[in-house]
């Protein structure tokens, strides 16, 4: 009947969508990774300062619903922050929320980028670049003072 | 030779057969064309209006039941383009008539649809379609009427809530700034009589509601009007102009000389379904306000508050926010490109509509963090121009906090702490230093208070002492940092320092839970006369020492608290087991964290309910206990409302009681607080205690209670009445 249907100029939802990354350390099929991508309640948040703290995510995070829990990400070595984290709800439609209006805004004057994630495992928390940290703050030129300054190549030349 | 079939395993996914031209593709393009007509063309809307009929004419043979049923969705979810799809169906009937009366049918059964199933937001639209098709030439006028006419004499119906008879009269009167003009000229005898019978319905209906839906409790500068009354009165004015409207696009003037030749067709009678107990119809609403032709001296001018250009602009702004609030950078872009850009200080229109939803009571339509971000995409598209009209609309917001309900402040001090957190938190603290030298309580100083305090919990302590002047430090929120008695070396003395000092090396040596309890077995009981009673009383003094070491050692992070709270959970229990002991623990807890008020909300969860028993045994006993469990949680509910509300009565009569005997003026800044406090919780669960209307009319809000806080009740009933 007519009072039921939509149009799919108003189904759009891109900010809620899929993203083109794919964690190639997920273990099971593509199919696998990005049927759990689509049921997830679990965000990767990405860009952090080395300095935020888990409040601040919290209060930040909870702008779109009761938060389930926050894992920060650790330098491998070193097991401090190393400027990400997972943030986990309750419901899916809170982390949907999030997705559209919490990424790409401000947390510590940093523009935040969050994505889905598979969901938290064990050793997930961990930095996979070479000296510990996150592999972007391997390679990156620039200096970045919420980062631990230059990237590690360039701190080690 | 066998072909071979490649299959697509490696990656587990399911088999993708290849299609073409299917009848779904065809749908999705004949939508598109029809939602997207005008856009990104280099072409004028008519031209494509013209185009895009000559394609559907094409197509009505083989697709007609997929274009009715696009063309009645369109009209029902896009209301901000309302005019140029009534165009659209108008040159479609001029070339088929027949094609035109199936429509109209159509739309006739998604209204009674609609209706039936409580759509009466989308209803609305559908109404104002049909009436738009009149301007179209493809509703004959005389038979709009007599819809009208069904609708407005619903207010002759007995027994039926004030809010189903508001509801066919919004539909009526919110038709007429499209429809009025073309309706007085062919039926003014008619229109006055239905005009009339509007005015004697508006006296008679009653208010009560509106208290509790103003943002503002003073009328000064801009009355908080209720809906219908600032409806009323725009038409009012319409017809005084002679209802010329200018504001409207209306693409159809254009192929006037094509559609006047077009034959109309006649609605058939509509008798409005029947109330039924299952009908739910829309709360009543109370326009907001914040913006006049005053406060933008420079640009064009804003339409009069009366005016029926501000209810048409405010309508759209409003429908777009609706079709788009899930896409923030589409909705902002839509926002701006509102037509008529140049003839209305649009910025301030768009701020003005947020601020109405954001504010909305009971709630607003969307999330609130939506706003924010909205907001934020605004100030990217208009750099130059939307973050003052932001800012000065922040100013009047602040100026009039003295009147704004508790829970409007609330959004407020979210929406503004947020917004700051984005801007590396620049602001003109010093223009708000006339807030310095009143009572910390009053609600501007209060409001900067709280503002700070989000401010940093977005960020952290220095930062906001070093963005506001010195002469801020009294608002400034404390250092959120654990207060631990048994740090300091000179706290020595303390009774239990001692076995703190032995304790913090225990825990981090990961000791047992029977080596923490013999470490504090020695501890005095300050309490105790005799050894007799282990069982009655608690050592608040071992709880101190516990409670206190562990927080501080867990102090780190929220997430090492709860491990904390978790891991010593049986030494909780033990040390905890009296009320009294929970209390104490409790009590401790603050004192620790009483300058993070983060720990201090979050630490206060209890874990009682650890133990939840698994779910064993046939399914119809696991979904008898399951049943059980559900009613009895929500007697508990019911009860906890009540108590709720009890407390609130009391401590109301309380205050009212001690000001009436000492003379002195019962509306403090507490008692504002603390009586808006008690409407928000009415409105914010406003569907859970509905339930409990019977109980509370007579055991709690009865006709004894003093008049102010009976007032709160009698306009919640006010809202579905």
């Amino acid at each position: 009947m007519c009072s039921g249907g939509t149009l799919s100029i108003l189904r759009s939802d891109s900010y809620a969508d899929l993203s083109q990354y794919r964690d190639q350390h997920f273990r099971g099929t593509r199919y696998e990774q990005e049927r759990l991508l689509r049921k997830s309640c679990t965000l990767y948040v990405g860009n952090l300062s080395f300095y935020t703290t888990e409040e601040q995510i919290h209060e930040l995070f909870g702008k779109s619903g009761d938060v389930k829990k926050i894992i920060m990400g650790l330098d491998k070595v070193k097991k401090t922050a190393c400027g990400f984290c997972f943030v986990e709800y309750y419901a899916r439609g809170d982390a949907e929320n999030a997705m559209r209006y919490i990424n790409g805004t401000r947390l510590d004057d940093r523009i935040i980028r969050t994505d889905w994630d598979a969901g938290f495992k064990e050793g997930r928390q961990y930095g996979r670049g070479r000296s510990g940290g996150q592999v972007r703050d391997e390679y990156r030129q620039d200096y970045d003072a919420g980062r631990g300054g230059y990237g590690k190549t360039v701190q080690c030349q | 030779m066998s072909r071979r079939r490649h299959s697509d395993e490696s990656d587990g996914q399911p088999h993708k057969r290849r299609r073409t031209s299917e009848p779904s593709e065809i749908e999705e393009r004949l939508e598109s064309l029809i939602c997207r007509v005008g856009e990104k063309s280099t072409s004028s809307l008519e031209s494509n209006l013209e185009g895009l009929a000559g394609v559907l004419e094409a197509d009505l043979p083989n697709y007609k039941s997929k274009i009715l049923r696009i063309l009645c969705t369109v009209a029902r979810l896009l209301p901000e383009k309302l005019t140029v799809y009534t165009t659209l169906v108008g040159l479609l009937n001029a070339r088929n008539y027949n094609f035109g009366g199936e429509f109209v049918e159509a739309m006739i059964r998604q209204l009674k649809e609609c209706l039936k199933v409580n759509m009466y937001n989308e209803a609305v639209y559908l109404v104002r379609f049909l009436s738009d098709l009149v301007n179209c030439h493809v509703i004959a006028a005389p038979s709009m009427v007599a819809m009208f006419e069904n609708f407005v004499s619903v207010t002759q119906e007995e027994d039926v809530p004030q809010v189903r008879c508001d509801w066919y009269m919004f539909a009526f009167l919110s038709s007429l700034p499209w429809v009025g003009k073309e309706l007085y000229e062919k039926k003014d005898a008619e229109m006055d009589r239905l005009l009339s019978q509007t005015e004697s319905y508006l006296k008679r209906r009653q208010k009560i509601h509106v208290p509790m839906l103003q943002v503002w409790t003073a009328d000064k500068p801009h009355p908080q009007e209720e809906y219908l009354d600032c409806l009323w009165s725009q038409i009012q004015k319409l017809k005084k102009d002679r209802w010329q409207e200018r504001h409207i696009l209306r693409p159809y003037l254009a192929f006037d000389s094509i559609l006047c030749e077009a034959l109309q067709h006649n609605l058939p009678p509509f008798t409005p379904p029947p109330h039924t107990e299952d009908s739910v119809y829309p709360m009543p609403r109370v326009i907001f306000r914040m913006f006049d032709y005053t406060d933008d001296p420079e640009g064009p001018v804003m339409p009069g508050s009366h005016s029926v250009e501000r209810f048409v602009i405010e309508e759209n702004l409003h429908c777009i926010i609706k079709s788009h609030w899930k896409e923030r950078k589409t909705c902002a872009a839509q926002l701006l490109s509102y037509p008529g850009n140049n003839k209305i200080p649009l910025n301030y229109h768009i701020v003005e509509v947020i601020f109405a939803e954001l504010f909305q009571l009971p709630s607003p339509p969307h999330i609130e963090v939506m706003y924010t971000t909205l907001l934020i995409e605004l100030c990217k598209l208009q750099p130059g121009s939307l973050p003052q009209v932001l800012a000065q609309a922040t100013e009047m917001l602040y100026m009039r906090l003295d009147t704004m309900n508790t829970t409007c402040i609330d959004r407020f001090i979210n929406w503004f702490s947020h917004h700051l957190s984005n801007f590396q938190f620049r602001w003109s603290w010093e223009d708000w230093s006339d807030c310095l030298t009143q009572d910390l309580e009053k609600p501007k100083p209060k409001f900067v208070r709280e503002v700070l305090e989000k401010c940093m919990r977005l960020s952290y302590h220095q930062r906001i002492i070093d963005i506001v002047p010195a002469s801020f430090s009294v608002l400034s929120p404390a250092n959120p940092v654990c207060i631990y008695k048994y740090g300091d070396e000179s706290n020595r003395s303390l009774p239990g320092y001692t076995v703190a000092l032995c304790l913090t090396i225990a825990i981090k040596n990961k000791a047992s839970n029977d080596e923490i309890f013999s470490i504090l077995k020695d501890v005095p009981n300050p309490n105790q006369d005799d050894d007799d009673d282990e069982g009655f009383t608690f050592n608040p003094l071992k709880i101190e020492v516990f409670v206190q070491t562990l927080l501080h050692l867990a102090a780190k992070s929220f997430s090492h608290s709860f491990s904390a709270l978790a891991k010593f959970h049986e030494v909780f229990k033990t040390l905890a087991e009296s009320d009294e002991g929970k209390l104490h623990v409790l009590r401790v807890v603050y004192e620790v964290w009483k300058n993070h008020p983060q720990r201090d909300s979050d630490d206060d969860d209890d874990d009682d309910d650890r133990s939840s028993d698994r779910e064993d045994g046939p399914l119809e006993e696991q979904i008898e206990r399951l049943q059980e469990k559900v009613e009895s949680a929500q007697s508990e509910q019911k009860n906890l409302f009540l108590v709720i509300f009890q407390r609130f009565i009391m401590l109301l009569t309380e205050h009212l009681v001690r000001c009436e005997t000492g003379g002195i003026d019962v509306f403090t800044p507490w008692y504002k607080s603390c009586i808006e406090r008690l409407q928000q919780i009415f409105l914010q669960h406003h569907q859970i205690i509905q339930q409990y209307m019977v109980t509370l009319e007579n055991l709690l809000f009865t006709a004894e209670l003093d008049h102010h806080i009976l007032a709160v009740f009698q306009q919640f009933c006010a809202l579905q009445a």
